[in-house]
């Protein structure tokens, strides 16, 4: 590979908190040699491959926390290389598989199938998680210091809860001796059961059995107090209320050391897009009021949420075209991830960097890998898109191989252009 | 001089009678002026009419149902109309087929209206997107059982000659109750001003936004009411979930000669049937044809069914 310089950039890297017209150079190992504003026209080597952005966006290859895969088991739904497609098309460079599958990632020899998947047919960076709880189920929990050893970066239940409060307890008591990342779905499985969208008018007039605020609130309320005594590296992968917000700024406030993340469907959708029973809004935690949109994008400003997360959940058409409350929860979203974000910019919701560091960073940070950054010597996994193109999503024409976008035809403004892995373009907009 | 013709305005109807939701003051009237054309006829010795000879109404009832199938079969069948009912229980859920693959297949017979009950909310509005004729909603879930909240609309008219102005309370388990929510669009729509009162555990969230004033006592729900219209409460509710017991519930909800005088004078009561005698209304009140509707409710139920079934069946 020959030495790439990129110049007239617009480089956003919150991790050097920088925002600059500029260029970076790979060198021939795909690594990120130099960065900064000198780095332009004049001075590049004959031999060297020369990529003139002419003021596109350049950014750190996206790195997804929240990505439901399908292998093994729902290979019919998404495999890694349909997602790697919709990921790289998107910008996202680096994911993090969710565990529940089937069987479900809770044992080493199962790590060692998606580790092997993944280098074989994945484009992209994958970061394998597994269970929290041997299957899922709550009551044992997993090898924590032998699973991390294979590779996997963080433990959660996906889509479920640790109910119990003693296991919760041993679980943080346990992963803070190994220093393992502890991702917390949320809900309380009494106050959800049998329920489907977020409880007030709209539940009531659609006759849906609708999801209390407080069934993400108590379990969080209940892990930070636990993590006040069993400190350990705790993030909660998902909010949807404002309440929950309120809750989380409270503790951090008081010192207390945690992470939290959004749903980018969570603050860009609200509970009155469900409208005539739409499937593809059905998703977890469930969409709530315009009030509580507007906090979760408040709780960003203000630091209390550090994650934007695409929540990747294909589910084929057969799952989705029924009753609502038998519909399956979840929608497509990594491809449109940064592209929908960037609607936060342009109506005036947050601030350009903000929002890179929330999909860039702030995610590499919190699972200690090290993605997310420009800085010199780092892998060149670049990202590279027009602010201002408009778009409309066409389920059509997006790579995932489930089509339940919850953002069908929505009119967006962003587009990703290019985007490099290791210094090699994967992903070039035709 | 130039006479002037009065005409009004073709009266439209939307395709499907999904809810009351959707309807609107228009329709909802025309239906009801509809009915009462076929109230008499129905009391009549020859009952037949031929207005729908030729079309094929399906009954297609994913939940058990006594009254409203027998309703709708009948009003299809007295308009000329060759009926089918189909009861699919549980035996093709188990098959695996779905709401959408039954809906299909019986789309193939080319029936004129399909006539659907359906567990889960919304399931109609979903098969009226797949299907080329006209859908009534027979009742979906908690969301919405139109027919039986025109048909309880019918009845008042009937007795009252009006709903605009008349206080009307709803009482029992309300969370659970698509015939409360239709009869809360219903009544609200015609302009009564509605009260519902139930136990908070059976309440359902942000009600007061649908326009009723929320109760949890019959002493202060009941004030002034012309109408009572009583729910029934599932028994598997009444054993601790959502209530401590039947009697204590009685104790409170239970609609007795005493607590009916809270109301006015000449209140009635309605229930939509079926009725657990003793648990949500004491069983003489149940039967008193003075103050009882729940008889001509069923009959002027098949009217409503019929000028429904009139009006979307093209």
């Amino acid at each position: 590979m020959k030495e790439k310089y990129f110049i007239n950039a617009r480089i956003i890297d919150p991790s050097q908190n920088l925002d600059e017209v500029g260029g970076i150079i790979v060198d021939p190992q795909g690594k990120i040699k130099a960065i900064g504003k000198n780095i332009k026209k004049g001075n590049i080597p004959a031999k060297a491959e020369k990529i003139d952005l002419k003021g596109k966006v350049l950014i750190p290859g996206i790195v997804d926390m929240k990505v439901f895969v399908g292998e093994p088991g729902f290979e019919y739904k998404e495999n890694f290389r349909t997602l790697s497609n919709a990921a790289l098309s998107g910008g996202v460079t680096s994911v993090v598989s969710m565990p529940n599958t089937s069987p479900v990632i809770d044992n080493v020899s199962m790590v060692d199938f998606i580790l092997r998947r993944g280098r074989d047919k994945a484009g992209i960076n994958i970061y394998p998680s597994a269970t929290l709880t041997r299957n899922m189920d709550g009551k044992l929990m997993t090898e924590f210091g032998l699973l991390s050893k294979k590779g996997i970066v963080g433990f959660t239940d996906a889509t479920k809860t640790v109910q119990n409060a003693e296991m919760m307890s041993r679980i943080m008591n346990y992963a803070s001796d190994l220093d393992v990342l502890v991702m917390q779905h949320p809900e309380d499985h009494e106050l959800s059961k049998n329920r489907c969208i977020s409880e007030g008018e709209v539940s009531t007039r659609l006759g849906l059995r609708g999801i209390p605020y407080i069934a993400e609130k108590i379990i969080i309320e209940r892990d930070l107090s636990l993590l006040e005594e069993y400190p350990c590296r705790y993030h909660i992968s998902q909010l949807s209320s404002a309440k929950s917000v309120e809750v989380i700024k409270k503790y951090k406030k008081n010192g207390l050391k945690f992470s939290a993340g959004v749903s980018i469907n969570n603050l860009s959708l609200n509970e009155n897009d469900i409208g005539d029973f739409k499937t593809f809004m059905k998703i977890s935690p469930p969409l709530r009021k315009e009030e509580d949109r507007k906090a979760l994008i408040q709780g960003i400003k203000d630091g209390s949420i550090d994650v934007i997360v695409s929540d990747h959940k294909p589910e084929d058409e057969e799952s989705k075209r029924l009753p609502f409350a038998q519909a399956a929860e979840g929608s497509i979203g990594i491809e449109t991830l940064l592209s929908l974000a960037l609607e936060l910019y342009h109506n005036g919701s947050l601030p350009l960097k903000k929002i890179v560091e929330t999909i860039t960073y702030n995610p590499a940070k919190i699972l200690k890998i090290n993605k997310g950054t420009l800085k010199k010597g780092s892998d060149a996994d670049l990202c590279i898109f027009d602010l201002d193109q408009p778009w409309q999503v066409d389920v059509s024409k997006l790579k995932s191989k489930s089509k339940n976008a919850a953002i069908e035809n929505r009119k967006l403004q962003g587009k990703v252009l290019m985007t490099y892995l290791k210094g090699e373009s994967v992903f070039s907009l035709q | 001089m130039a006479v002037i013709k009065k005409f009004s305005a073709v009266k439209k109807i939307q395709k499907h009678l999904l809810g009351i939701q959707n309807l609107s003051i228009d329709e909802a009237k025309l239906i009801l002026d509809e009915a009462k054309n076929f109230i008499k006829l129905n009391r009549s010795v020859s009952k037949k009419l031929d207005l729908l000879r030729g079309k094929t109404q399906i009954n297609l009832f994913f939940e058990p149902s006594t009254r409203t199938q027998s309703s709708f079969e009948l009003a299809g069948k007295r308009l000329g109309a060759d009926v089918m009912t189909m009861n699919v229980g549980n035996s093709s859920l188990k098959k695996g087929e779905t709401i959408l693959d039954t809906a299909m297949s019986l789309n193939a017979m080319h029936p004129d209206i399909i006539v659907v009950r359906h567990q889960d909310s919304g399931a109609p509005n979903l098969l009226s997107q797949k299907v080329n004729c006209a859908v009534i909603n027979a009742g979906d879930g908690l969301r919405e059982h139109p027919t039986q909240a025109l048909l309880d609309a019918l009845t008042i008219i009937n007795r009252k000659g009006r709903i605009e102005g008349l206080k009307i309370a709803i009482c029992g388990d309300i969370l659970h109750s698509r015939v409360a929510r239709s009869n809360m669009y219903l009544l609200n729509m015609l302009g009564a001003e509605v009260n519902v009162i139930a136990p908070k555990t059976l309440m359902p969230n942000s009600v007061n936004k649908l326009g009723v004033k929320r109760f949890t006592n019959m002493k202060e729900g009941l004030k002034s009411c012309d109408i009572v219209m009583m729910l029934r409460l599932q028994n598997e509710r009444m054993a601790g979930s959502f209530l401590p017991s039947k009697r204590e519930y009685y104790e409170y909800f239970g609609l007795t000669p005493d607590k009916l005088k809270f109301a006015k004078k000449d209140a009635l009561i309605m229930h939509p049937g079926p009725m657990n005698r003793g648990v949500e209304i004491d069983t003489k009140l149940a039967d008193d044809i003075n103050v009882s509707l729940v008889k001509e409710q069923v009959e002027l139920g098949v009217a409503v069914r019929m000028a429904c079934l009139k009006l979307y069946c093209k």
